[in-house]
């Protein structure tokens, strides 16, 4: 036997702890079409029939409200799962209850798994599963998702349900006399008029009429438009009446009617509780001090310093592994391949291009480990509850700033994990405005840049510059959420009800799981692409090649350089090891090489196409004091921002410059007559606030669902930094700076 | 004594009586367990005093303080 079952349930309600524990780690992780929703299917197969197991959003109801909602709906209505295993808290089951009365007004055939009985128990509540089945007329199995105790009894219901094939009549609720009349009225005309009689049972369709839900209006309209305007004129009568008579609407009154339904049916001895229900439990002496209006900020700054510390420290070791790795392969394939373009593209285009991918790799496990954690013990809805106040005013929400954190609200982030971080969002407006702006944080590949400039110019105020880049970026971020959330991404605030879970302590599985999930995401899918792209942009440092005429030039240089010189010193040169010291003449000969060398690198690079960009870019650049060289380093910043030090390393004929020692560059910047600290300023500001680099512009395209907002970030965030950074050098010009 | 939400102090226990909002926000609120006749307990404020969080049905919920102004509670004097 082959059955399709979905899971359905409250958020917090141990649904996706028992989906980890019956497909254990066969699943499959993808999106519902056409929308982010996350869509995990597996198996789950014992001697006797396999099912088919898809996990459905986490939702409290099942109106239009939400997309998970409506997916959710969707996907019962349209895929048709055989049965509907709802997950219901049994520590909370009045409030759970209202889903699964949902799923019998809709006719589907559900099968309620009571989870965390031993929860509910430790709480003093005692449920009769056997009564609560009879009165429901459902099957109901105590559940303990956690150890998978009760999964094979659930299962055998399950599939008991679809080898009877029972027919499941749709629960018919009372909900008051005039709301009941009217829909026995509409009943009658939706059957005669076989409106959407094919997809919906005929009372649901009369009920959401009544619940004004907008994606059955909708397609009333386009199915029925006179028939749908009837049955709207009637709810329109019910209301007013209801209005006038008892200060209440048509839905407002359709939810009573429910809770009240639940009530009656917990009332009949299907429920008994211990003690007072407003009993304080331990996750409650938690919050006391958690949320407590002084502790709570404290503990809260110490965690995420603490995860961010562990994050950032420890990911280290393995990135560093891998950079070894691919600077390994480099230079295996280095030493194989004849020098020329085939070469260059394998070392500096693909190798480097998919070690820069994979580097981020280890960041991304620990990052979302991190917040696994901070998610599953329910630590991370109380930093929810206790910043909501704060980022409100800017058009976020309370849960926008774990995104913040992690691109760099404390120096030293990256964009790309906190890109992905915005998925613990669960309200669509503010989401899409944390991820336009959390790339405005200062991840670790802008510090090289600020230290190379600090360096050069602010060395005596280090760390008050550094402190006041990081004010900016939060302060720039917030604005721009600001401001994007009045224009582009308009709309009220999306409501803050909800729930805080009680605290748990997290399992190794789910958070395995979990993390695993997310990295590989990465790794399938923005992989191909940045792998592509970092091709092009190798392609545009590269291309064209100087012409043979320019190479000549050079190669006749160093010729009659090394012609002008005694045999000895070059015999000494050839025969070069690290640890003879050179005399002064080999020591000119070979700087005076080197400076060769790096002039050609510097002439192939302006006249690549990046180079040709970055010089035809110095009519505009010019505004905010950039040259050509500056130009290309910004350019080749968008491949990731710490090639802005080594491009500008090789721009000012010093050879590519480590990122980490740019002592030379910083003192060649601070000697160029064209730099000035006011300068250096603006590149500051430029650098704090540019396109993300392509890789987080990869990540916020797919987070958000569109390659639009993906080139928005490049085009908007660009502008606003050109614009800033004019802005300090015109000002600071007058000023005399 | 009927009052809003908003003015309840900490601790305080209630009856609800009325939610005055229609459309998305009344019914996520009714969704979530919050209609007349729930019995209600104040838990407590985040740090800024706003949003609110409060025991229903044994369960915590948290709503905005502007969110709490809809909804009426019956509190004794």
């Amino acid at each position: 036997m082959q059955a399709t079952v979905a899971l359905a349930g409250n958020p917090n309600s141990g649904k996706t702890t028992l989906f980890n524990e019956l497909t254990g780690a066969r699943q499959h992780v993808g999106n519902y079409p056409g929308v982010t929703v996350e869509k995990k299917e597996g198996l789950y197969t014992n001697d006797d029939f396999q099912l088919h197991i898809v996990d459905l959003p986490g939702t409290y109801s099942l109106t239009a409200y939400s997309l998970e909602e409506v997916v959710a709906r969707d996907f019962l209505v349209n895929q048709k799962p055989e049965v509907v295993i709802n997950i219901v808290d049994a520590s909370n089951l009045e409030r759970n209850l209202y889903l699964a009365v949902q799923f019998l007004e809709m006719g589907v055939a559900v099968c309620i798994a009571l989870n965390m009985i031993d929860v509910a128990h430790k709480r003093g509540v005692e449920i009769n599963a056997r009564k609560l089945s009879a009165l429901l007329g459902v099957p109901v199995v105590p559940t303990i998702a956690r150890t998978g105790q009760g999964k094979k009894e659930l299962m055998d219901s399950a599939a008991r349900i679809v080898q009877e094939n029972r027919e499941f009549v749709p629960l018919k609720i009372s909900y008051g006399d005039d709301v009941d009349r009217a829909l026995l009225e509409m009943e009658k005309e939706i059957e005669t008029g076989k409106f959407l009689t094919d997809t919906y049972p005929v009372r649901w369709i009369a009920l959401k009429y009544m619940e004004n839900d907008e994606q059955i209006l909708e397609k009333g309209r386009l199915e029925n438009p006179e028939l749908s305007a009837r049955l709207q004129e009637t709810v329109k009568k019910v209301s007013h009446h209801l209005l006038e008579t008892l200060d209440t609407y048509p839905e407002a009154m359709i939810a009573d009617q429910r809770y009240g339904y639940i009530k009656s049916i917990l009332k009949q001895g299907v429920i008994y509780q211990k003690y007072d229900p407003n009993r304080l439990y331990s996750s409650d002496r938690i919050d006391k001090v958690l949320t407590n209006r002084f502790l709570g900020p404290l503990v809260m700054l110490a965690v995420i310093a603490g995860l961010y510390q562990v994050v950032f420290t420890y990911s280290e070791v393995p990135v560093g592994w891998l950079e070894s790795i691919f600077g390994w392969i480099g230079a295996g394939v280095s030493a194989i391949l004849p020098d020329g373009l085939l070469k260059s593209l394998i070392v500096s285009g693909i190798i480097d291009g998919v070690g820069g991918v994979l580097g981020f790799v280890p960041l991304i496990m620990f990052m979302f480990f991190g917040i696994a954690i901070l998610e599953d013990s329910g630590y991370l809805a109380r930093v929810a509850f206790m910043l909501d106040r704060v980022f409100r005013t800017f058009g976020l929400h309370g849960s926008s700033v774990m995104a913040f954190i992690v691109s760099g609200g404390i120096a030293g982030g990256c964009a790309v994990p906190g890109v992905m971080a915005t998925r613990t969002l669960k309200s669509p407006r503010e989401r899409l405005a944390t991820l336009l702006t959390v790339p405005f944080m200062n991840c670790g590949a802008k510090l090289p840049v600020f230290a190379l400039l600090i360096a050069a110019f602010f060395a005596k105020h280090e760390a008050l510059i550094m402190f006041m880049i990081t004010l900016g970026a939060w302060a720039g971020a917030l604005l721009v959420a600001k401001l994007l959330r009045v224009t582009l991404i308009k709309g009220p605030a999306t409501p803050f009800v909800m729930e805080l879970p009680p605290y748990r302590m997290p399992t190794f599985k789910g958070l395995a799981i979990h993390t695993w999930e997310r990295t590989w995401q990465y790794i399938k899918k923005a992989g191909t692409v940045i792998l592509g792209f970092s091709i092009i942009l190798w392609g545009m440092m590269s291309f064209p090649a100087l012409p043979d005429s320019k190479v000549q030039e050079f190669e006749t240089r160093r010729q009659a350089l090394l012609n002008a010189a005694p045999a000895a010193t070059i015999r000494e040169l050839e025969n070069i090891s690290a640890a003879t010291e050179l005399s002064r003449e080999a020591l000119t000969l070979k700087k005076q090489l080197n400076s060769i060398k790096y002039r050609e690198a510097e002439t192939a690079l302006r006249y690549s196409i990046a180079g040709r960009i970055g010089t035809g870019l110095e009519y505009v650049s010019r505004w905010a004091g950039f040259d050509w060289r500056t130009n290309i380093a910004l350019v080749g910043g968008f491949a990731a921002k710490e090639v802005v030090v080594s491009t500008l390393g090789t721009a000012y004929s010093l050879g590519g410059v480590d990122p980490q020692e740019s002592g030379a560059l910083s003192e060649a910047l601070a000697k160029d007559p064209g730099w000035s600290p006011l300068l250096a300023l603006g590149l500051i500001v430029f650098t704090m606030f540019y396109s993300p680099c392509f890789v987080s512009v990869v990540c916020i395209s797919r987070e958000s669902g569109s390659w639009k907002w993906g080139a928005f970030a490049i085009a908007f965030n660009t502008l606003l930094a050109f614009a800033l950074a004019v802005l300090i050098y015109k000002v600071g010009s007058a000023l005399g700076a | 004594m009927r009052i809003s939400m908003r003015h309840m102090g900490d601790n305080q226990v209630g009856t609800i009586a009325a939610i005055k909002v229609a459309g998305d926000l009344g019914r996520r609120i009714r969704d979530m367990g919050l209609v007349p006749g729930t019995e209600i307990k104040i838990q407590g404020r985040a740090p800024l005093y706003d949003p609110v969080a409060l025991r229903v049905r044994g369960a915590i919920l948290t709503l905005r303080n502007n969110e709490a102004d809809l909804i009426e509670v019956e509190v004794d004097d």
